[in-house]
This record gives C-alpha cells, sequence and structure tokens, in this order.
C-alpha cells in the first residue's frame, strides 16, 4: 500500500485549484495536485469570452468600481448569494486580474481613439480614452451595467490557465495527473486526505494530508446537453457527499446558457452578444427586445435562456431536422472583429456546423452550463461541518452565484477564491486545528473499503448496463429538471433517479480489461453521478418558488417570505435513496442590498418584511455620510474587510482615481 | 433579412464506417499491438469523438482514448487519423473516406489504444525551457496599482503565439521530433519565440541561447515543416522557427 504524506491536497487542476495550491506553497507548504487530465486541459482551458474585474479602464467601463461589480452580481444572483462573499470577491478581482497580468496574461488592451462597434443593432462611433491607452479593456456581458469583461480574444480561459500553470511548475509544485480522488480520508468530522486511483494503472494509493482542498470544477455531465467537458462529471463534490458529514449548497441552481450551438451544446461565448450580436427567431424577427426592453439580448443568462425557450414554445423556433432552434447573428460584427476577437466561435462553427459566421446565422439553444451548487463553506472556503475539507471554484459554494451566475464572473472566482482559500488553508494548517494525527489503520481501512467498491463492480453479475444508465439519468435530468420545471415533472425525476439507483448495483462490466479500465471508471462514477443528481432534482422539488436559473411554471414567483434562504444537502445514511435536506436562511438585517427587482426578468416577487425594514435602517445610516465617500458608506452598511487576509484588503487603485 | 435553413452539407447516403483502431494495452503483459475492426453507422453531423465513444459503449468497454473540451480547445485528443495528426473531436466522418484508420500519436509514451501522454511530454517541456515570465520579485508585486501598459498590437501578438494548446501534433509530425527523444519540438520552439516577445520577461537572448542553442533546439530543426502543416491551430510555426533560427545563430557567433 502506497501512501504519500504532505501538508496540503488539493484536488483539481483547473484555475481555482492551482491558484489554491501556489498560495499553500508560496506560506511554505508542502503541496500536491491533483488531476484526471493534464492541469493545462482542465476545463477552465474551454472559457472564452472574459473574466469580470471593474477596472473601468475603456470607455464602456467608465466609472465602474467594485460597488457596481458588487451589485450587479447580487441582483444577478437573485438575492440568493451571501453579500459579505460577493463584497470579498468584487473587492479582489481587480487585484487578481493585475496578478496574472504580471504573470503573462496577454489581455487585450485598450487603443485610443476612435472605433466603430456594433450596440442595438447598430453600428456606432465611439472614442478611446488617451490616458487609458494600453490599459486592459473589457468587453460588454450580460447583467452587467459596464463593460467589465477582461479578456484575451476569445481564448481567455486558455491564456488564464496556461499561464496559471506555468506559474505553478515555476514554483515547483508537483500536479499528479491522471490521478482521480475516489473517496475522502475521514476520522469522524476531521479530513485527512483522500484515496486516489491512478487512471492509467487502476492502482489506488492513499494521500495524507493536514488539508484537503477540492477543486474539481462542475457536474455538468449529469445532464444530456451540455456545454460542458466530458470530464465535468461532479466526482469532488460527491465524495465530499459520500463522507455523509459534509454538506453541498443549492444544488438545485444550474444555470443554462442561451448559446450553446445546436445541437451538439458546445459552446458560443456570451462575448457574442456582448459585442453586439444578435438573436433571432425563425422568421428572422429579432425577439429579445419584446420580452426584455430594458436588457434585450444582455439580461442575465437565467432570463434570457427562459426568454428563448418560451418564445420557440409559442411556435416561434426555426425547424431542423435536429428538431426546433434559433439563430445567433454576429455578421453584423465583420469579418475582422470575428477574425481577431472571436476566433474561437470562428473555428467551432466552422468545424462543427459547417458555417462562416462573418457570412451566416449559427444555430443555437439553451444548453446546460454552470453549477452554482457545490461543496459548503464559510468564507474562507473551509467546509463548516468537515474540518479539513476546503472548496473552491465551481466545486464550490462559498455562495458568490446564489441562484444565478453572471459571465465572466466565474473565471474571476476562481482565482479569487484562489488567492483566499490558499492563505485560509496555510492559516489552518498553522492553527491547532490544523495537527493532524492519523493512524494507518484508518488509512488502510479506507484504501480497502475502496478496494472492496471497486471489487464488488469487477464481481457483479446483473445485467444493466452502464452506459445505459447513464444516458437515462442524461435523459430525465434534461427532460425533467431543466429550463422550466415543475412538480410533476420533479416528481418523475426523483422516482427516475431512484430507480436508476437501484438498478446502477446490478451493472455488470462487459470487459475484464486490465489497467485503465474505462468502464469501471464510468460506473464507479455514475453511482456518485445519481447522487448529485437526486440532491439537485430533490431540492428543486422542494423548492416551491422560482429564484434565479430555479424556474418552477408551478410557482412562478421569487418568494422571500418563506424561500430566502440556501438548501442544505447532506447524505448520511449511505442506503438511503435521498438526500437529507436542511435549509440555512439568508439574514437581510445584514445585507447591503436588501432584495428587490432586479432590473429585468420578472417584476412580479413576494416580498419579505424584513426588506422594507433593513431598507429604512439604510437610508438612515447613510444619511450623514457624504454621497462621494463611497468607501465609508459601504463600511456602514457590510463592512467586509476584516474578512480577507490583510494583504488583500488595499484599496484599488484606477486610472481616473482622483479627477 | 430571411435566414437561410440551418446548412448542413447532405450526406451521400447512409454509410457504415470501418474503422481501424492500432490497439495495445501496456498494462496487459498479454497484449501486443494489433488492428481491430469495428463497423458502424455513420450518423449525421457525426465527429470521431462521437464514434469512437459509440464504440466504446457498444462494442467494446475496453478501448481507451482521451477527449476532455470535445469542442478543439483543450488539446487532449491528438490522434494519427489515416496517417495524418490532427484533433480528433473536431474531425467529422464526412470528411473521410468509408474506411477510417486511427492510431496513437507517435512520439509520446503510451497509455493504451489511442490514449498517449502528451501531458508528461509537455510538463518536461515547459520545466526544461522555463516557460514563465522570469522577473525580478514576482512573488512582490504591487496588485493594488494600474497594471503596466502594453501596446494593444503586442497584447494580440503574444496571443498569437500563446493560443498553442499542447497537442502534440507538431511533435508527432516533425521528422527531427521522431529520431531525437529530446528534441523540444515546434511546440517547445515556439513558447520560447513567445516569452521572448515579451516585454515582461527579463531573460536576453544568451539565456534563450542556454535553453534552445543546440540540436536539441532551434539547429536541430531540418525545415520539413510538418509542424506547420498539421498544426490544428494554425500558430505560424515555419516564420516563427525561421525568425529564432536568425536570432539564435548570431546569438551565438
Ligand atoms: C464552454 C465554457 C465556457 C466558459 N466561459 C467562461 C467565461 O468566458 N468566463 C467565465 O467567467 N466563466 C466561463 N466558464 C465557466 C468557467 O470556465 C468555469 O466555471 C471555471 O473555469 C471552473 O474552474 P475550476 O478551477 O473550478 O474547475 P475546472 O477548470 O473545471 O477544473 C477542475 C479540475 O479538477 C480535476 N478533477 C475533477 N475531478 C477530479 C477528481 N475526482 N480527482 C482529481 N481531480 C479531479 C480536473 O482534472 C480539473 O483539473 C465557461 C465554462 C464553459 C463550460
Ligand atoms: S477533446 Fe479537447 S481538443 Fe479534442
Amino acid at each position: 500500500m502506497q501512501i504519500i504524506y504532505t501538508d496540503v491536497l488539493v484536488v483539481g487542476g483547473g484555475l481555482a485549484g492551482q491558484r489554491v495550491a501556489i498560495g499553500a506553497r508560496r506560506r511554505g507548504l508542502d503541496t500536491i495536485v491533483l488531476s484526471l487530465v493534464p492541469a493545462k486541459r482542465s476545463h477552465s482551458s474551454a472559457a472564452q469570452g472574459g473574466m469580470q474585474a471593474s477596472l473601468g479602464n475603456c470607455l464602456g467601463g467608465a466609472g465602474d468600481n467594485e460597488d457596481i461589480h458588487f451589485a450587479d452580481t447580487v441582483r444577478g444572483s437573485d438575492w440568493g448569494a451571501d453579500q459579505a462573499v460577493v463584497r470579498m470577491f468584487a473587492h479582489t478581482a481587480p487585484k487578481a486580474i493585475r496578478e496574472l497580468t504580471a504573470w503573462g496574461v496577454p489581455f487585450n488592451r485598450v487603443a485610443s481613439g476612435e472605433r466603430t462597434i456594433s450596440v442595438d443593432g447598430e453600428s456606432k462611433v465611439i472614442s478611446e480614452p488617451d490616458e487609458s491607452h494600453g490599459l486592459i479593456t473589457a468587453r460588454n456581458f450580460g447583467g452587467t451595467a459596464k463593460w467589465r469583461a477582461c479578456y484575451v480574444s476569445d481564448g481567455t480561459g486558455h491564456a488564464m490557465l496556461y499561464t496559471m500553470s506555468n506559474r505553478a511548475i515555476a514554483e515547483k509544485i508537483p500536479v499528479h495527473e491522471r490521478m482521480e480522488a475516489v473517496a475522502l480520508i475521514c476520522d469522524g468530522p476531521r479530513c485527512c486526505g483522500a484515496i486516489v486511483r491512478n487512471l492509467m494503472s487502476g492502482e489506488l494509493l492513499a494521500y495524507v494530508a493536514k488539508a484537503t482542498c477540492i477543486a474539481t470544477g462542475g457536474y455538468g455531465r449529469i445532464y444530456r446537453v451540455s456545454t460542458n467537458a466530458v470530464i465535468n462529471e461532479g466526482i469532488g463534490a460527491a465524495i465530499a457527499l459520500q463522507t455523509g458529514v459534509a454538506t453541498l449548497g443549492n444544488m438545485e441552481a444550474v444555470q443554462f446558457h442561451p448559446t450553446g450551438i445546436f445541437p451538439a451544446g458546445i459552446l458560443v461565448t456570451e462575448g457574442c452578444r456582448g459585442d453586439g450580436g444578435l438573436l433571432l427567431d425563425g422568421a428572422g424577427h429579432r425577439f429579445m427586445p419584446d420580452y426584455e426592453p430594458e436588457q434585450r439580448e444582455l439580461a442575465s443568462r437565467d432570463v434570457v435562456s427562459r426568454r428563448m425557450e418560451e418564445h420557440i414554445a409559442a411556435g416561434h423556433g426555426a425547424q431542423s431536422r435536429f428538431g426546433e432552434h434559433l439563430w445567433l447573428d454576429i455578421r453584423l460584427l465583420g469579418e475582422a472583429h470575428i477574425a481577431s476577437k472571436l476566433r474561437e466561435v470562428k473555428e467551432i462553427c466552422q468545424y462543427f456546423l459547417g458555417v462562416d459566421p462573418a457570412q451566416e446565422l449559427i444555430p443555437v439553444r439553451p444548453a446546460q452550463h454552470y453549477s452554482m451548487g457545490g461543496i459548503r463553506t464559510d468564507h474562507n472556503g473551509h467546509s463548516q461541518t468537515l474540518t479539513g475539507l476546503f472548496a473552491a471554484g465551481e466545486a464550490a459554494c462559498w455562495d458568490m452565484h446564489g441562484f444565478n451566475r453572471l459571465g465572466g464572473n466565474s473565471v474571476a472566482e476562481t482565482v479569487v477564491a484562489g488567492m483566499i482559500v490558499g492563505e485560509s488553508i496555510a492559516d489552518f494548517c498553522a492553527s491547532d486545528a490544523g495537527a493532524l494525527t492519523v493512524s494507518t489503520t484508518l488509512v488502510q481501512e479506507s484504501l480497502r473499503r475502496e478496494e472492496g467498491r471497486l471489487q464488488a463492480i469487477a464481481n457483479s453479475t446483473g445485467d444493466e448496463s452502464v452506459y445505459e444508465l447513464t444516458g437515462l439519468m442524461q435523459d430525465t435530468m434534461t427532460r425533467n429538471v431543466g429550463i422550466f420545471r415543475e412538480g410533476e415533472k420533479l416528481q418523475e425525476a426523483v422516482a427516475d433517479l431512484r430507480s436508476l439507483q437501484q438498478r446502477a448495483a446490478a451493472i455488470r462490466l462487459r470487459s475484464t480489461a486490465r489497467g485503465a479500465s474505462p468502464e469501471l471508471v464510468a460506473t464507479y462514477r455514475l453511482r456518485h453521478m445519481l447522487r448529485l443528481a437526486q440532491c439537485t432534482a430533490y431540492g428543486a422539488l422542494q423548492r416551491t418558488e422560482s429564484r434565479g436559473a430555479h424556474f418552477r411554471a408551478d410557482f412562478p414567483r421569487r418568494d422571500d417570505s418563506q424561500w430566502l434562504k440556501r438548501t442544505l444537502a447532506r447524505w448520511p445514511d449511505p442506503d438511503a435513496d435521498t438526500p437529507e435536506l436542511s435549509y440555512e436562511a439568508l439574514d437581510i438585517a445584514r445585507m447591503e442590498i436588501p432584495p428587490g427587482w432586479r432590473g429585468y426578468g420578472e417584476r412580479d416577487y413576494i416580498a419579505h418584511a424584513d426588506s422594507a425594514r433593513r431598507q429604512q435602517q439604510i437610508d438612515a445610516l447613510l444619511a450623514d455620510v457624504p454621497e462621494t465617500d463611497r468607501a465609508a458608506r459601504q463600511q456602514a452598511l457590510m463592512p467586509f474587510r476584516h474578512l480577507l487576509p490583510a494583504h488583500l484588503r488595499a484599496d484599488n487603485q484606477r486610472v481616473g482615481d482622483g479627477q | 433579412m430571411k435566414p437561410t435553413p440551418m446548412q448542413t452539407i447532405p450526406l451521400k447516403q447512409s454509410r457504415t464506417l470501418r474503422i481501424e483502431i492500432l490497439r495495445h494495452n501496456p498494462a496487459d503483459p498479454d497484449s501486443h499491438p494489433h488492428l481491430q475492426v469495428f463497423e458502424i453507422e455513420e450518423a449525421e453531423t457525426m465527429t470521431l469523438f462521437i464514434a469512437l465513444t459509440e464504440i466504446r459503449q457498444t462494442q467494446d468497454a475496453s478501448l481507451q482514448f482521451d477527449f476532455v473540451c470535445r469542442a478543439g480547445i483543450c488539446g487532449s485528443c491528438g490522434m494519427l487519423i489515416n496517417g495524418r495528426p490532427g484533433l480528433a473531436c473536431r474531425t467529422l466522418t464526412r470528411e473521410l473516406p468509408d474506411t477510417i484508420r486511427l492510431a496513437p500519436l507517435p512520439g509520446f509514451e503510451l497509455i493504451g489504444d489511442l490514449s498517449v501522454n502528451t501531458g508528461k511530454w509537455m510538463r518536461g517541456m515547459s520545466e526544461r525551457l522555463e516557460t514563465w515570465v522570469h522577473r525580478e520579485n514576482i512573488e512582490a508585486i504591487d496588485i493594488d496599482a494600474v497594471e503596466q501598459r502594453m501596446a494593444p498590437e503586442l497584447a494580440e501578438q503574444l496571443y498569437e503565439l500563446e493560443r498553442c494548446i499542447e497537442c502534440g501534433c507538431c511533435i508527432a509530425a516533425c521528422g527531427t521530433a521522431q529520431m531525437h527523444e529530446d528534441f523540444v519540438g515546434a511546440a517547445g520552439l515556439n513558447q520560447i519565440a513567445r516569452f521572448r516577445l515579451d516585454p515582461r520577461d527579463t531573460r536576453s537572448d544568451a539565456d534563450y541561447y542556454e535553453l534552445v542553442g543546440d540540436e536539441s533546439g532551434v539547429f536541430g530543426c531540418m525545415t520539413l515543416l510538418g509542424c506547420e502543416d498539421y498544426c490544428p491551430k494554425n500558430l505560424p510555426l515555419a516564420v516563427q522557427l525561421a525568425f529564432l533560427r536568425r536570432k539564435m545563430a548570431r546569438q551565438g557567433l
């Protein structure tokens, strides 16, 4: 039996995991990163459109600051987010992008002087300010008041991840590639590392660590149509759930992106619409302004996706032999813009559709895209129930996205979370709580349990096929737990998933190949994914309101009086067929922005009695603080800087400061 | 303006594809490399990702291959497709003949069947060529201050070279790399070109010469330019290599 000892084990080599590792390593801790694939192939590399940070350099971003970024994010979340965490995030995002820039990311820059852009279907000449020439520029994205998505053409995630990975290599952080964490090692409520399977040889080994951080990304592959990479199966979140001690937050909050290409579901970035692209229906009519006069194509993703499906359901889709879809029109942006700022989009259209987007329309339809839910942690990324377990990035729910994430906020979150959680892990390891004494017997038992599980799968004589059951899970999720949800369909999904869980016990492997054994991998992962799917479906069934991306046709209004709370799922009994749900209230009395209308989408919601009270209190608190002193106004309402590591607390400087 | 109907090239007629795969599982002492033939019905807009997934799910569950993004972005799925290196996920079967032969990329450690360890090779290359921005006090940069300016055109040029996805197609297509194991290949030399262009990196040509000024570096290239022909991202490798060679030759004088 091989046991590897380290201070910090980071499970996941995407942007979040590697930034956590760099932070911990810089504090002098031995740190190992695990990844299913070479780190640079992690799904972060697929992020296209941009990273939100309120630099305010370009004309469209003029006057931007942390306050506006904060407000956009809270509204985007439909008031589901933890506002203190959103504050920490909005404050640290400019630092994150400046760090990445110093490390080498070639973010696109402002070119001073006139240029032609496309706004609302018309071309318009704007003039970029001289004083910003050569600073980082930004593009427009949905649900934001300013142009704030900083970008590297439409390969933003690729450039960020390569720089991050190269930095990690420079700092000599070992990345154990093609290694999969398949279970956590727990000593009661203390996480002590993970059992890991080598995906090349099939061998199992144990990693023992003072702190374990899960940064394994999203769980989009529980759905049939998804923009996510095929490795986004949520195993990190699932092994946390399996402990019975850690909790998952808001698993029913799943984002659908408006523009997956049809039918493959591959993403074309929101930057297409941010840069001026339009959505058209089967008749060539631009329909979004009919539904959303305020933000049109650039309302938040949950709203645009719903409007699109609504429009298709009303009979306005374009017909094709694969079914109905709508069109994305970026022809008006022109050849030159597409060839330089939307290169990946161009390639994707060319290779997968045989379409030149400068000349032709792109067939699109909403597809599963992002997992707002994940491992529930505090603002330091530390699980509140399983000591020594941390989480960061898309796998986590420290809760900055609530029920809908804004485009560009995710890659920003991964790096910001990495900067914060890396520090909190180091603090934890240095504290008394961080000391770890773990018996070899416990590690051996954990290892043997996993060996037993895998052996049982290999020996099973049932007659089910893993691939068939996986398909059935994905079908029921896409059909019943999609953009429009309702009680009956959700009941059906819960029942389907229950029966699939039973059937999964009878999967028999067709192949007896030694080594990697992809079929064995698919089988143990399916069991985990079925639990995540059940948390999603069951949570959605219980939540009898609509909030952000969670829309119930039978309960179409947001209900702050009953549902201003976060869903927590635990799975303490391994034989149970549904999770144990509990709820964590969001406290309006501590919010900087009490719940209200988002500025787009449905105007109609059931208010909480405390909202008006808090607003009065806010008005009173601000009465004596001058309008111009925004830091003091913020501080009066919801102090947050003390929550950040000391070196991240200072003000962000901007080019227009003092004017 | 009325949109045109969804454009797809019509299928000639429904075909049965004959897919021949070079198989070998090094984890199994009884395994030896051999071609195995699979037949599948072609579907509309079928890619090799879809075809291989279907084969694994319905015909042979032990088949090994690597896909991650399935969108031509992450560089996982390089393989030889009828003898030519390419990204399988974005290769449509309708562009291929009825018989398709697939083999793992040469020049990399074989994990099994079509799966090769490009990741290990690329990490080794990064370590050896130090593919990161070198500057003093990188741990103490002021991240509160406004970032340093950069000419907009330069940022775009850097991205042009940064687009490499480390898929390994250039290595598989390179005569030198196939003969000399320690040749850094176009993927490596392109990295040097990228950091050389970056004003944030304080290294000089003398430093780069130390890294690539020999036969395992820029002077190993025989200018056959298979790399540029098969680069899925159309990186300007030929121009970069020639330029770098001139600079390094001057440095070596
Ligand atoms: C197509 C697409 C485009 C996007 N574009 C944007 C954008 O423009 N802007 C934006 O802000 N966001 C965007 N997003 C979202 C954003 O890219 C992701 O949310 C973010 O990159 C996630 O980063 P991460 O580090 O949390 O996880 P990932 O990058 O997904 O990394 C997960 C890591 O965990 C590893 N792993 C997983 N399970 C295990 C296990 N069991 N054991 C060991 N290792 C494991 C994987 O190998 C991988 O290294 C996009 C998402 C998609 C799908
Ligand atoms: S799977 Fe990512 S490039 Fe092919």
